[in-house]
C-alpha cells in the first residue's frame, strides 16, 4: 500500500497507471449518458410501508448493463422489501420503477419480462424434476416453444445442474436447491437478474462457483444482489448500496468504497522511539496517539501523505523502523458507522443546521 | 399461458398421493352404490314392466347415483383444492409466478382450469359406469347428459369456492374447513326457508346449490339454473383474483 502511495506522488511519472484508469472511467461514463438506454432499472422516490412501518422510505437508484449493485443492509433494513417491490410481488406505496423503458404498473408485463427474481427462499415446486421445473418456468417467461428446450439446457449448464437433471428438486441439498433457484431467475436471459442473498446456505466451493457466475452474468445482464456478507459485495459488486432502516445511506462505486477504506493514519512502529511532540513536529503530521512505548498512530490530512517522509527521517536518525503501514478501515467498520446511530446523528446535526439558517432567514 | 399453469397444477395433483387416494375412493364408493342400485333395479324390473310409463333404469339408477356421488364430492373438493394457492403461499413459491410475465387472472384461472381437469377426469370415470350399461341396453341419453352436465357445473362451482378459500389463508387445513363449511351451509340453506315468509324462502332456495342441481336430475336443462352456476363460479374467481391482488399492495 506504502508503495502504492509513494507512486501516486511521484512526480516523474506524468501519468500513472491509476490516473489512466480514472481517465478511462469517465471517458466510459460519459459514452453510459450519451446512452440513456443503458440505464436497465431506475427507481424513482420508492417508499412502501407497511401499515405505520416505513419499510422502504424514498429510495431512488439505478441500474446499468454490466454492472453488478450491492444492496447492503443489517436484518429488517428493507433490502429484502425493496427487490419484492422491484419485481413485481410487491405494490409500491409510492414511486416509480421503470425497467427497460417500461413502467412496472403501467406495463407490467413487459417490464417483468425483463426480469429475473430469486427471492430469499427459492421459489421451487419441490415435487418437480429439475427439467420439468425449468421448462415450465421457461414456459411461464414465454420463451418460444422451439427455443424452450436451449434454454433449459443453457440455465442447467450456467448453474453447474446438468448431472441432476432427472432428480426430484424435493431430493436436492440446499445448495443444488439454490441452484435451481438461480437458473429459474436467468433462464429468459433477461436483462436484470435481482438475486436475494444468493450465497445463503452454500458451502464455499459452491459459493466460489456462484460469485464466478454472478460476475460471468454482469457481462450483459444488471445483477442486483442483495447480501449481508460484506467479503461478498468486495469481490463481485462494482457499485453498493448500503440501506438502513428503509432509507438509502450510502450508494457509490466500489473504487470510492475503497478510497473511503483507506483512512487517514499510520501506524508507525519505533524501537528507539523519540518523545511524542518531536513525532507530533513531523511535516503534515496532524496529531499522535501512543498505542504502546514503541508504536504510534499518527493522523493525516487526505492530500499529504507523510509515509516516505517519515521513512527517511526515521532512517537518517536512527530511530529502529520496524512497521510503517496505513490504517484501513475494513468494508465492516463503514458498514457499522453507516447503519449505526453515527449516522442519524448527521442527520440531526444537519437538520439542526438547517434550522438554524432558517432562524436566521 | 393459462394451459401451462393448468398443467403444471394438474402434474403436481398427481404427482401427490392425494389425487390417486381421492380418484380410487371416490371410484370404489360410487361403484358401490352404483351396483347396489342395479341390483336393486333388478329385483323389481319384472313389477315395473306391468306398469304403463314406468321410470326406466336411468332414472332408478343413475339419478340416485349422481345424486349420492355430488355429495360425496362436496366431502372431496375441499382436500383437492384446499392446497392451490394457499401451499404456493407457505413454501414461498408464489413469488414465481407472481414475477412472471403473467397477469393475476391468468394465475388464477389457470389453476381453476387445472382443477377442473382433474374434476373432469373424476366424473369421466364415474360416467364409465353408466356408459356400462349400453352394451346390455338402451339408456335415456338425453336425461344422462343433463344430468352429467348438472353435476360437472356443481363441482366447477365447488371448485371456485375452495379456490378462494384458499387464497385467503396460507394453512391448507383452514382454507379445506372453511371450504367444506360454506358447501355444507350452501347444500343445507334452503331446509330454513321452508316455513318461513315466501319471499326470504324463495331467495334462500335460490342461493342453494341442491336446488339448481336438481332440475338437471330430472332431465331439465333450465337456462336459469345454468346462469346460476356461471354467476356462482365467476363471483368466486373474480374475489380470488381480487384478493391475490391485495397480497401485493398490502401485507
Amino acid at each position: 500500500m506504502a508503495f502504492f502511495c509513494a507512486s501516486l506522488f511521484d512526480p516523474r511519472c506524468s501519468l500513472t497507471e491509476a490516473q489512466a484508469h480514472v481517465l478511462f472511467d469517465n471517458a466510459v461514463s460519459k459514452m453510459l449518458d450519451n446512452q440513456e438506454n443503458k440505464k436497465l432499472l431506475s427507481v424513482k422516490h420508492l417508499s412502501r410501508t407497511y401499515g405505520s412501518l416505513c419499510a422502504v422510505n424514498n429510495i431512488s437508484f439505478h441500474l446499468n448493463k454490466g454492472e453488478v449493485l450491492g444492496f447492503l443492509g443489517p436484518n429488517g433494513a428493507g433490502k429484502s422489501s425493496a427487490m419484492q417491490v422491484i419485481t413485481g410481488n410487491l405494490a409500491p406505496s409510492a414511486g416509480q420503477i421503470n425497467i427497460c423503458g417500461f413502467d412496472l404498473l403501467d406495463s407490467a408485463k413487459q417490464a417483468k419480462a425483463n426480469i429475473g427474481y430469486l427471492p430469499e427462499q427459492p421459489p421451487l415446486y419441490r415435487e418437480l424434476k429439475v427439467d420439468e421445473y425449468l421448462s415450465f418456468c421457461a414456459q411461464l417467461n414465454r420463451i418460444e416453444k422451439s427455443k424452450q428446450n436451449a434454454a433449459v439446457q443453457r440455465a442447467k449448464e450456467r448453474c453447474g445442474l446438468t448431472e441432476v437433471g432427472q432428480r426430484l428438486i424435493n431430493n436436492l441439498s440446499k445448495g443444488y436447491q439454490q441452484r435451481v433457484g438461480i437458473a429459474q431467475a436467468i433462464i429468459h436471459n433477461p436483462a436484470i437478474v435481482i438475486l436475494d442473498e444468493p450465497t445463503v446456505g452454500l458451502d464455499p466451493i459452491q459459493i466460489r462457483e456462484i460469485r464466478a457466475l454472478i460476475r460471468e452474468l454482469a457481462e450483459d445482464h444488471g445483477v442486483i444482489l442483495s447480501t449481508h456478507i460484506l467479503p461478498e459485495v468486495q469481490m463481485t459488486c462494482d457499485r453498493v448500496q448500503i440501506i438502513n432502516r428503509g432509507q438509502l445511506v450510502y450508494s457509490d462505486d466500489i473504487n470510492h468504497l475503497h478510497q473511503r477504506m483507506r483512512s487517514n493514519s499510520i501506524i508507525l512502529g519505533l524501537n528507539n522511539a523519540p518523545t511524542e511532540t518531536e513525532l507530533k513536529s513531523l511535516k503534515h503530521i496532524d496529531d499522535v496517539e501512543v498505542l504502546t512505548s514503541t508504536r504510534f498512530r499518527l493522523s493525516h490530512s487526505t492530500e499529504n501523505n507523510p509515509a516516505e517522509n517519515i521513512a527517511q527521517i526515521a532512517a537518517n536518525n536512527n530511530w529502529g523502523l520496524f512497521e510503517l503501514r496505513p490504517e484501513q478501515k475494513t468494508l465492516e467498520q463503514i458498514f457499522v458507522e453507516l447503519t449505526s446511530g453515527e449516522v442519524i446523528a448527521d442527520e440531526t446535526e444537519l437538520t439542526e443546521d438547517e434550522q438554524d439558517k432558517g432562524a436566521a432567514a | 399461458m393459462i394451459f401451462t399453469l393448468a398443467r403444471r397444477e394438474l402434474r403436481s395433483l398427481f404427482l401427490s398421493p392425494l389425487a390417486w387416494a381421492i380418484l380410487a375412493i371416490v371410484q370404489f364408493i360410487t361403484a358401490y352404490l352404483f351396483l347396489s342400485q342395479l341390483q336393486e333395479f333388478l329385483l323389481i324390473q319384472s313389477k315395473l314392466a306391468a306398469i304403463e310409463n314406468a321410470p326406466g333404469v336411468t332414472e332408478l339408477v343413475i339419478v340416485p347415483l349422481y345424486g349420492s356421488a355430488a355429495f360425496i364430492m362436496m366431502l372431496v373438493t375441499p382436500l383437492l383444492t384446499m392446497r392451490l394457492i394457499s401451499e404456493e403461499r407457505r413454501n414461498k413459491s408464489l413469488a414465481l409466478l407472481l414475477s412472471a410475465p403473467i397477469s393475476m387472472t391468468e394465475i388464477i384461472i389457470g389453476k381453476y382450469l387445472g382443477m377442473l381437469g382433474f374434476a373432469a377426469i373424476m366424473i369421466f370415470m364415474m360416467t364409465l359406469m353408466p356408459l356400462s350399461l349400453y352394451f346390455a341396453g338402451s339408456l335415456d341419453s338425453g336425461l344422462l347428459f343433463t344430468i352429467v352436465l348438472g353435476i360437472s357445473l356443481l363441482l366447477a362451482a365447488f371448485i371456485s369456492i375452495g379456490l378462494y378459500m384458499s387464497s385467503l389463508t396460507a394453512q391448507p387445513t383452514i382454507a379445506a374447513m372453511s371450504t367444506f363449511g360454506i358447501l355444507l351451509m350452501l347444500w343445507i340453506i334452503d331446509w330454513a326457508g321452508n316455513k318461513a315468509d315466501a319471499a326470504a324462502s324463495g331467495l334462500l332456495e335460490y342461493i342453494s346449490m341442491l336446488r339448481h342441481f336438481e332440475a338437471f336430475t330430472k332431465g331439465i336443462f333450465s337456462s336459469s339454473d345454468f346462469v346460476y352456476y356461471i354467476l356462482f363460479i365467476s363471483l368466486f374467481l373474480i374475489l380470488s383474483i381480487r384478493r391475490l391482488d391485495s397480497d401485493r399492495l398490502q401485507r
